[in-house]
């Protein structure tokens, strides 16, 4: 997509990014919904076929591997996108370089290219890691045995907690350990590239053939990863006519997501703001292991966090009320809890990763020399994050932001289980749908969260184009500290 | 810069909102609720027109005990409605139930179908039966052990074990069976597997009219829903299949219950015991018969005619306390026999 320029690449370079509005339980449940055994792809098939020939060579779609491509092609933007920018940020002189020394268009990728963009890729690859091991949702309705869902089995059947907490602990060090592993890596690789050179990498131009095999190519996680599902979901709201059945009730439950995502969403970014700066300033294994930890909430399926988050939350929310109680001597119920203040915290926990490494990838990208002759011109650490390090934060608040509240808007296990009475979101709406039996009456929730989430992803799109090729400004690229 | 400053305007704007509503009036009950409240929303509607008093609920399949039990002598929740003796089992275990004082309710229930001390109670029963093809399987009786027959060999199709109604009739087989022999019954029925455990008791139905296999486990209520509802596939998978309703040998059949408990430390407990009194009345347990296809727990209320087309229904004696207790064990074979891989 960067180094190559054909019919509907522009467009593309939009599209690609669009799975990510898709939560990935709504993926699972519309793709059973299409190609299980009853769905039209095999009834089709059994009618032009016979049902033996249809059905033998058919993969089952309630299986790991079918729950393996499925997690690829919805979690497949965080590696896109992350990627794409460290492409697009790369210094093409190193590029004109290579070539100039004889190297292959093949050899210039594996060798040159894609060892530069390795940093942001493996940013791009441990979310999609973190996302895949925190689902429960959509791999349990694929009937996959994940850690996640041992874990589940101990605690509900067998009321085990302490045995579901050891599970939980293992799949939490697993994923510890690939974070460690890859900071390592990435310590003893330090890629500088210059940000401030004025040359551009143009792309080639593909015609015939070749056009058509990469058009295809990058349209197909477009067309599977978003096209169907959405597509299927604005199907079912038409064939149901849920537009005209939906009340203001929708709205309303439109508006508490959005509240909710934006606060939690605050948060976090200001949040992440000091621990970047923090970790920048002073730059100390203290700082760096607090964001780590910080972020690692990420990693830990919803439900299993809100468990450990029950005991903290009203504890604090009790003193709270308590503290009310000797004030105004009136009789208090659980303010947090009550409030729905407990779920911006849990977004907060959760999401929190998201926004550190998206920000202390953008600081990452400025030359520490900055930092020094600020320091030399009698910069105190204060009036240096103020007016050094936050104004070259600025490029990359926006994106951050926003891959947090889409983020926000998909949050459904957290949401379930810390709401106030009567509060609903859009994915709770869904999944109460989905409860029933009738997943297809929650099409328009569904849908809405895939809308709500587009806009976010295509204004970050816009951001990243307005990026100079060659220049150092994307929202979520190459050097990522935690 | 202008993102989140707005964000933060907005959020403040709505968590007063949300403070504004979470006070305790007079006229409330609370319920925290493990089933869909959509699934009963006109009997709680119907209590509210009947009584005046406001329904707030909360739904999630799980985890709703332990957020009982955490926020402990705070907590707004009046009742917690449920399904599955485990579930309800769990509630007593964690300590968040408080003995239901109603003569109404006691008169009402039959005494096998609340605890004995009276922290439960149960709302509607469901038999837990074998959908057969209507084309391919002829069997009008069969057995639960029966689906371990050899016969059945890839024919044999259910949503996970681990599932609460499939632990609660592994753990009832251990009752009437012991372990030994139900652990062999588990192993038997995987190796007639027609595919991966996974879906739910509709997606039996679904898998049985596209012809991956012949018969599976499945709720009576089910059918029901399925067959008189306004999804049109759903009418087909219901049309493919005829319940069966299965006994144990020398048995009957596995029933299960919905249930609710009042909590230790409920602000509004005469509602709470109001609603669940209404519940158990003979107009919401019509509902629960003629809406949800379920059993009415109480005598006298007559079962739907589609639900009775299924044949007459003869629980299993067996007390299902004793069901609740066998159900960590249950999970555990389960487990040991790989059910699920």
């Amino acid at each position: 997509m960067t180094a190559f320029r054909f019919p509907g690449s522009r467009v593309l370079a939009w599209l690609l990014p669009l799975p990510l509005a898709v939560p990935t339980y709504v993926t699972a449940l519309v793709y059973v919904e299409i190609l299980d055994a009853a769905g039209p792809v095999r009834s089709g098939l059994r009618n032009a076929f016979g049902r033996g020939i249809a059905d033998a060579w058919f993969p089952e779609v309630r299986s790991l591997p079918a729950c393996i491509v499925l997690f690829a092609f919805v979690l497949f933007p965080y590696v896109f996108v992350a990627a794409r920018a460290a492409f697009l940020a790369r210094d093409p002189s190193i590029m004109a370089a290579a070539r100039t020394l004889g190297s292959r268009p093949v050899h210039l990728f594996l060798r040159v290219a894609l060892p530069l963009a390795r940093p942001a890729i493996a940013v791009g690859a441990t979310l999609v890691l973190l996302e895949s091991l925190n689902d429960i949702g959509a791999t349990e309705y694929l009937g996959v045995r994940t850690l996640t869902v041992s874990a589940y089995t101990a605690w509900l059947n067998q009321s085990d907690l302490a045995g579901a907490a050891q599970i939980a602990s293992i799949a939490l060090l697993v994923v510890a350990l690939l974070l460690v592993v890859e900071e390592l890596q990435r310590d003893r690789s330090q890629y500088h590239g210059s940000a401030n050179t004025t040359a551009r990498g143009e792309p080639v131009e593909l015609r015939g053939i070749r056009a058509g095999i990469a058009l295809l190519l990058c349209a197909l996680p477009v067309i599977i990863g978003f096209v169907v599902p959405a597509g299927f979901l604005a199907l079912e709201v038409v064939r149901r006519e849920l537009l005209e059945a939906a009340g203001p009730a929708l709205i309303g439950h439109l508006w508490t997501t959005v509240f909710l995502a934006l606060a939690a969403t605050a948060v976090v970014i200001l949040w992440s703001i000091a621990i970047v700066l923090a970790a920048r300033i002073r730059p100390t294994r203290l700082a760096r292991r607090i964001g780590f930890v910080a972020g690692l909430g990420y990693a830990v399926p919803g439900t299993i966090l809100v468990l450990g988050l029950f005991g903290p939350l009203v504890g604090l929310d009790t003193a709270l009320s308590r503290a009310w109680e000797l004030a105004t001597g009136e009789k208090a119920r659980l303010i947090l809890m009550g409030s729905g203040a407990t779920l911006v915290i849990a977004y907060v926990i959760r999401f929190m990763r998201v926004g550190i490494v998206a920000l202390s990838a953008q600081l990452a990208q400025t030359p520490p020399e900055i930092d020094q002759v600020a320091r030399v011109l009698g910069a105190r650490p204060a009036a240096l994050a103020w007016h050094v390090q936050l104004p070259l934060l600025r490029p990359a608040l926006g994106g951050a932001a926003l891959l947090v509240f889409v983020d926000c808007i998909k949050e459904l296990p957290a949401t379930l289980l810390l709401r106030p009475l009567n509060l609903e979101t859009l994915a709770t709406v869904v999944y109460g749908a989905a409860s029933r039996g009738s997943f297809e009456d929650g099409a328009l929730a569904a849908l809405v969260i895939v809308l709500a989430g587009l806009g976010p992803i295509a204004w970050l799109t816009q951001a990243m184009e307005r990026t100079p090729r060659g220049g150092a400004r994307a929202p979520l690229p190459d050097q990522a500290a935690f | 810069m202008r993102t989140y400053r707005e964000g933060l305007r907005l959020a403040s704007l709505g968590a007063a909102l949300l403070v504004g509503t979470s006070g305790v009036l007079a006229g409330e009950v609370n319920v925290y609720t493990n089933r869909e409240p959509g699934l009963y929303s006109a009997t709680l509607d119907e209590f509210t027109k009947a009584t005046g008093i406001k329904v707030n609920a909360i739904f999630s399949e799980q985890g709703l005990a332990e957020r009982i039990a955490a926020e402990g002598e705070k907590s707004p929740a009046d009742v917690l409605i449920t399904v599955d003796i485990g579930r309800l089992q769990q509630a007593l275990d964690l300590g968040v139930a408080a003995p239901i004082r109603s003569e109404v309710v006691a008169s009402a229930v039959p005494a096998n179908l609340r605890d004995p001390e009276g922290r439960w109670t149960a709302l509607s029963m469901r038999a837990r039966t074998i959908y057969v093809s209507k084309e391919r399987v002829q069997d009008t009786a069969l057995t639960y052990e029966s689906l371990a027959d050899p016969k059945w060999k890839g024919k044999v199709c259910t949503r996970s074990f681990q599932h609460p109604y499939n632990v609660a009739l592994t753990a009832a087989m251990i009752v009437k069976k012991g372990e030994e022999k139900t652990k062999a019954w588990l192993e038997g029925v995987k190796a007639n597997l027609a595919k991966k455990p996974s879906g739910g008791d509709r997606d039996v139905a679904k898998d049985i009219a596209a012809g991956v296999c012949d018969l599976g486990l499945g709720n009576s209520y089910y059918v029901g829903l399925m067959a008189n509802g306004k999804n049109e596939e759903q009418k087909k998978w219901a049309a493919a299949i005829r319940p069966v309703l299965p006994t144990f040998e020398g048995g009957a059949t596995h029933v299960n219950v919905s249930g609710a408990v009042v909590t230790k430390h409920a602000p509004n407990r005469d509602n709470a015991i109001k609603l669940i009194e209404y519940m158990t009345s003979p107009d919401a347990q019509q509902v629960f018969a003629d809406v949800n296809y379920e059993y009415p727990i109480r005598a006298g209320v007559p079962v739907n005619a589609f639900v009775a087309s299924f044949g007459a229904l003869k629980p299993d004696p067996m007390s299902l306390a004793d069901v609740a207790k066998a159900r960590k064990r249950a999970s555990e074979l389960v487990d040991e026999v790989g059910f699920d891989r």
